[in-house]
C-alpha cells in the first residue's frame, strides 16, 4: 500500500524539556495504525506536530508526497492549510464547540466544503451514523454527554471528508459500553469511507486490536513497532500496557 | 409633567443614548471574544468615523447650509456607509500593524499598544481637523413628536432604527453565515477551529473590520447630541466598553444588553439620585462598580466550565 504520512526523525521541545525525540513513522493509505504509551509519553504532542500546532525542533512530515511541517517555520504549512490538505485531528478531550449547536458544530467541520447540498448530504449521514446526533441537533452541545460529545467531534471531523482522520484518546473517560461502540465505529469509518485512521489510545488492547500496525511511545521515543496482533503477543506490551 | 411622564422621557432619552453604547459596546466584546484583548483604541475609531461621515455630508450637502430634505437624508446614509467602510479598513489596519506582531507577546504588550493608537488617532485628528468642536447638522427636520406626555424626535428615531438594523444584520450574520459562525468558533476555541480549516487572521481582521464599521455609524449617531471633535471617542468608548462588561464581555448578546441598560440607567439615575449635572458620568462607573462586585461575569457572561 502507499505511504500517506511520512514522520522524519521529528524532535519537539517545551522550552528546555524534550517531548519527542527522533521519532519516525510510516502509516499506509487505509490503514488503522496506533499509537499507545503512558500518560506523558508525548502522544499528544506527536498528533499536535503532525497537524502544525506544535513546531519542530528537528526532522519533517510529509503527507501525500508533501512537506507540511519542518523544522524552518517558513517550510511548514499553517494549521489551517494542514487542515485544507485533508488532515483531521479529533483533539483530545474533544474540544466541541460548547456554545453552539449539533448542527453548527458539523457546519464547522465542513468549513472547507464549499458546495451546501454536499454539506446537507453529510450532515444526514452523519445523523444516520450516529442516530444520537440526529436527535440532538438543535442541542448546544455543551448538553451532551461525554460519549455524546465524543461522537460529535468524531462526526465533526468527517463532515470535512478527509483523508486521514486523528484521533487522540477517543476512549479517555469514558464508560466501557460506550468505548466499544466508538471503536467499532472508527473500524467502520476506515472500511467503508476509506479513511486512513492513526489512533492514539491508553487503552492499549482496544487500540491494538482495531490495527493493522501499531507504535509503543515511551519518552517521547519509539521504542518498538509491529503489527498490532504482533504487539498484543510482545512480552514487554503485555507487562506494560496489558496488565498482563 | 407628573412624575411618571417625566421618568418615561427620561427612559426613551436613555432608550436613544443606550442603542449608541450598543453599537460601540459591539467591537470591545467581539475582539475581546477573538483576542482576549481590550482594544483601548476603539472609541478613537469612532471619533474618526464621525468626522469621515460629517466630511462627506458637508461635502455631499453643502453642510449647514442645506435645507433638510430627501438628498439631504440620503447624503447621510452615503456618508454613512462611506464612513463604515474607510473606518472597516481602518479598524484592519491598525489589527495587522499595532495588534498582530505582539499577538504572542506579553499580555501587556497590545494593551499598551492599543493606548499609543489611541493617541496616535486623537492627536492626529487634533492635528489635522483642530481642537474646536463641529455641529453635525440634522439632515432632517427636527421637529419633535408629541406621542401623549412625551416627546420623541426624529433624531432619535433615526438613531433607534440605524441601531436596532445594525444590531439585527450583526446577529444575522453571526448565526447564520459560514464566516459568522467561524467567528464563534474561533472565539470559542481558536486552536479547534484552526483544525476546521478556519483561517485564524482572516476572521480577527474581519472582526475588527465589523467592530470598526459598527463604530464609525454609532460615532455619527452620537455627533448629534455630542458635536464632533477629536476627544469625543474618549468618554463615549470607555462608557461603551462599561457597558460591554455589564452585558458581559466576550458576549454580543450581553454587548446590546448592557448598552440600552447603561444608557436608561444613566437617563434615569442622575434625575433620580439628584447628581449635577456635570457629575453625569459618575452613574455608569457606579453601575459597573456594583456589576462587578455583585456578578463579576456580567450580565450574560457565564462561568465557563468543560466537561470531562
Amino acid at each position: 500500500m502507499a505511504e500517506i504520512l511520512k514522520i522524519d526523525d521529528i524532535s519537539v521541545s517545551y522550552g528546555s524539556i524534550r517531548a519527542l525525540s527522533d521519532v519516525s513513522m510510516s502509516i499506509d493509505e487505509g490503514a488503522i495504525v496506533s499509537l499507545i504509551g503512558a500518560n506523558g509519553a508525548g502522544k499528544s504532542t506527536l498528533l499536535n506536530a503532525i497537524v502544525g500546532l506544535q513546531p519542530l525542533k528537528t526532522g519533517s512530515i510529509t503527507f501525500a508526497g508533501e512537506t507540511i511541517c519542518q523544522s524552518k517555520h517558513h517550510g511548514s504549512l499553517t494549521t489551517d492549510l494542514i487542515a485544507r490538505r485533508g488532515i483531521a485531528l479529533v483533539p483530545e478531550g474533544r474540544h466541541v464547540f460548547a456554545d453552539m449547536t449539533v448542527e453548527e458544530n458539523l457546519d464547522m467541520g465542513a468549513f472547507m466544503v464549499k458546495d451546501q447540498s454536499v454539506i446537507e448530504k453529510r450532515k444526514d449521514e452523519m445523523y444516520d451514523f450516529f442516530p444520537i446526533l440526529g436527535a440532538r441537533r438543535k442541542q448546544k452541545t455543551r448538553s451532551l454527554s461525554g460519549g455524546e460529545q465524543q461522537m460529535m467531534a468524531i462526526a465533526r471531523a468527517l463532515m470535512s471528508a478527509p483523508r486521514l482522520l486523528l484521533l487522540d484518546e477517543p476512549g479517555l473517560g469514558l464508560a466501557p459500553l460506550i468505548v466499544q461502540d466508538i471503536f467499532s465505529k472508527i473500524r467502520i469509518i476506515n472500511e467503508e469511507n476509506k479513511v486512513t485512521v492513526f489512533l492514539v489510545e491508553q487503552n492499549a488492547r482496544l487500540a491494538l486490536r482495531s490495527s493493522s500496525y501499531g507504535y509503543v511511545l515511551e519518552n517521547g521515543r519509539i521504542v518498538l513497532e509491529d503489527k498490532g496482533s504482533a504487539l498484543l503477543m510482545n512480552e514487554r506490551v503485555q507487562k506494560a500496557y496489558l496488565g498482563a | 409633567m407628573s412624575t411618571v411622564t417625566l421618568y418615561m422621557q427620561y427612559i426613551v432619552n436613555g432608550l436613544t443614548l443606550g442603542a449608541i453604547y450598543s453599537l460601540i459596546a459591539l467591537g470591545y466584546t467581539m475582539v475581546y471574544g477573538i483576542l482576549k484583548f481590550i482594544n483601548f483604541a476603539h472609541g478613537d475609531i469612532l471619533m474618526v468615523g464621525a468626522f469621515i461621515g460629517l466630511l462627506i455630508y458637508n461635502g455631499l450637502t453643502g453642510g449647514e447650509a442645506a435645507d433638510p430634505g430627501a438628498w439631504t437624508l440620503a447624503a447621510f446614509f452615503i456618508a454613512m456607509v462611506a464612513s463604515m467602510a474607510a473606518c472597516a479598513v481602518l479598524g484592519m489596519l491598525i489589527e495587522r500593524i499595532a495588534y498582530k506582531p505582539l499577538r504572542n507577546a506579553n499580555r501587556l504588550a497590545p494593551l499598551l499598544s492599543a493606548i499609543g493608537v489611541s493617541f496616535i488617532l486623537s492627536n492626529g485628528a487634533a492635528w489635522i481637523f483642530g481642537t474646536q468642536s463641529r455641529r453635525f447638522p440634522y439632515p432632517f427636520e427636527n421637529e419633535p413628536i408629541n406621542i401623549g406626555a412625551i416627546t420623541i424626535t426624529p433624531h432619535q428615531i433615526v438613531v433607534v432604527v440605524v441601531s436596532v438594523v445594525m444590531m439585527l444584520l450583526l446577529t444575522f450574520f453571526v448565526n447564520k453565515t459560514r464566516m459568522g459562525k467561524a467567528m464563534r468558533a474561533a472565539s470559542l476555541d481558536q486552536a479547534t477551529s484552526q483544525l476546521m480549516g478556519i483561517n485564524v487572521n482572516r476572521v480577527i481582521s474581519l472582526t475588527f473590520a465589523i467592530g470598526s464599521a459598527l463604530a464609525a455609524v454609532g460615532g455619527i449617531l452620537a455627533s448629534f447630541d455630542f458635536r464632533v471633535y477629536p476627544s469625543m471617542g474618549t468618554m463615549t468608548g470607555l462608557k461603551a466598553f462599561v457597558a460591554a462588561v455589564i452585558g458581559g464581555i466576550g458576549n454580543i448578546q450581553g454587548a446590546m444588553l448592557g448598552g440600552i441598560l447603561l444608557g436608561i440607567l444613566e437617563a434615569v439615575g442622575a434625575p433620580l439620585l439628584h447628581i449635577p449635572n456635570g457629575m453625569k458620568d459618575t452613574v455608569a462607573f457606579a453601575i459597573l462598580i456594583i456589576v462587578l462586585l455583585v456578578k463579576p461575569d456580567g450580565i450574560l457572561g457565564k462561568n465557563e466550565r468543560e466537561k470531562v
